[in-house]
C-alpha cells in the first residue's frame, strides 16, 4: 500500500499489517522513542502508536526534537 | 515622528507599502525579548535592531568562548571572557543608537522569567536546551505573550510562532521534554555555521511581522529546513486537544523547571 511519509509516497507492503509502532521500528525512524508522529494532520498520542494501524494513503510526518540554538 | 535621519536610515521600509512611516513608527515602539545571545539570537538581535525595534532585550548568563565564533556572529575575537549580553549590546548599538537595549545577565529560570517577559510584546527562544524550551513555551502560553521558537542541529533546523490561545504551542507537538542526554546537543553533535543564521532570520523576520500586523505569521506550522539538501517543508500542526497547557484539560497551571531536561553539559554551553 502507498502511504506519505514526511511529504514522500512511499510503498510499504500489506501483509505486515503495520501499526504505527512497528512501522517507526521498520523503516528505522531516528528518535524513535521521542519522536512526535502526526498521523493525517493530528498529532498521535504515544499511547496509541501501539494500536493505530498504517492505512491506505495515510500522511505521516515525523517530527523531531532539535534542542540547539546556540 | 521620525527624524530626518530616521527617514533616512529605514527609508527601504518606509517605502513598503506593509511599512510605511506607521509600520516603522510601530517598530520603534516595540519590544523584543531575544532568550539567549548565541547561534540564533545573533542574527535575531542584529536584524532587530538595524530594523529599528526600539527595545530590545537580551537574556544569557554566558561569556563569549572562542568555540562560539564559528557561528555566534554577533561575537568577535575581541570580546573573548566578555558577557555574551555586553558584547551583544554593543554590536546592536553600534548599527542603531536608536535601539534601546537592555540586558540580563542571568538563565532563565521558572523563577524570574514571568518578570522578564512581562514588558515585551514578542519572545524570541534563541536558547540551546529543552529545559529552556519547554520553560519559555510555558512562560509564553501562560501569559499570552506571542513568540517564536527556534531549534537546530547539525545540518537541520526548525521554527514555529506561536500565538498562545489561538494557535498550536510547542507542548501541541512535543508534550514533555526528552529524557536528560536522549537527544544530543550542538555541543556534542555540531552544528554548521549558517544554520542558525537561516533558521534566525526566520525568527526576526517573525517578530517584525508580528509587529507590523503584516503578512501570514508561521502560525499553525512547522518550517524545517534542512541544509544538505537545501530544503524547505513546512507540515501543518493542529491545536492538541490533549496539549498539557493550552489544551482542553491542562496539567501545567503554573511554571516550573524541568529539571530532568537539563544537563550539565547544557548548562556549560548554554
Amino acid at each position: 500500500m502507498t502511504i506519505t511519509i514526511n511529504g514522500k509516497e512511499t510503498i510499504i507492503p500489506e501483509n505486515l499489517n503495520h501499526t504505527i509502532d512497528s512501522l517507526l521500528e521498520e523503516i528505522d525512524v531516528s528518535q524513535r522513542l521521542y519522536v512526535t508522529v502526526e498521523l493525517n494532520e493530528e498529532v498521535l498520542d504515544r499511547a496509541a502508536f501501539e494500536t493505530t494501524p498504517v492505512m491506505e494513503g495515510d500522511a505521516i510526518e515525523f517530527l523531531y526534537f532539535m534542542g540547539g540554538g546556540h | 515622528m521620525l527624524t530626518e535621519s530616521q527617514i533616512e536610515r529605514y527609508s527601504r521600509h518606509i517605502i513598503l507599502k506593509e511599512v510605511g512611516g506607521k509600520g516603522q513608527q510601530k517598530l520603534l515602539d516595540a519590544k523584543v525579548l531575544i532568550i539567549g545571545a548565541g547561534g540564533l539570537g545573533a542574527p535575531v538581535a542584529l536584524y532587530l535592531a538595524a530594523a529599528g525595534v526600539g527595545t530590545i532585550g537580551i537574556a544569557d548568563a554566558d561569556n563569549v568562548d572562542l568555540s562560539n565564533l564559528q557561528r555566534q556572529v554577533i561575537h568577535f575575537t575581541a570580546d573573548i571572557g566578555k558577557p555574551k549580553v555586553e558584547s551583544a549590546r554593543e554590536k546592536m548599538q553600534s548599527i542603531n543608537p536608536d535601539v534601546n537595549v537592555i540586558t540580563y545577565i542571568e538563565w532563565i529560570s521558572a523563577a524570574n522569567i514571568s518578570a522578564i517577559i512581562a514588558g515585551y510584546d514578542f519572545i524570541i527562544d534563541g536558547t540551546d536546551n529543552f529545559a529552556a524550551k519547554f520553560l519559555i513555551n510555558d512562560a509564553c502560553v501562560l501569559a499570552g505573550k506571542p513568540y517564536s521558537h527556534g531549534g537546530i542541529l547539525q545540518f537541520v533546523g526548525q521554527t514555529i510562532t506561536v500565538l498562545p490561545g489561538q494557535s498550536p504551542c510547542y507542548r501541541c507537538l512535543f508534550p514533555a521534554p526528552p529524557p536528560k542526554d536522549a537527544i544530543p546537543t550542538c555541543s556534542q553533535a555540531g552544528v554548521i555555521g549558517v544554520l542558525p543564521g537561516v533558521i534566525g532570520s526566520i525568527q526576526a523576520t517573525e517578530a517584525i511581522k508580528f509587529l507590523l500586523g503584516k503578512g501570514n505569521l508561521l502560525t499553525g506550522r512547522i518550517l524545517m529546513y534542512d541544509a544538505l539538501d537545501i530544503k524547505f517543508r513546512d507540515v501543518t500542526i493542529k491545536r492538541n486537544a490533549n496539549c498539557p497547557i493550552c489544551g482542553e484539560h491542562p496539567s501545567i497551571t503554573e511554571l516550573k523547571d524541568e529539571l530532568d531536561a537539563l544537563t550539565v553539559c547544557d548548562l556549560k554551553e548554554a
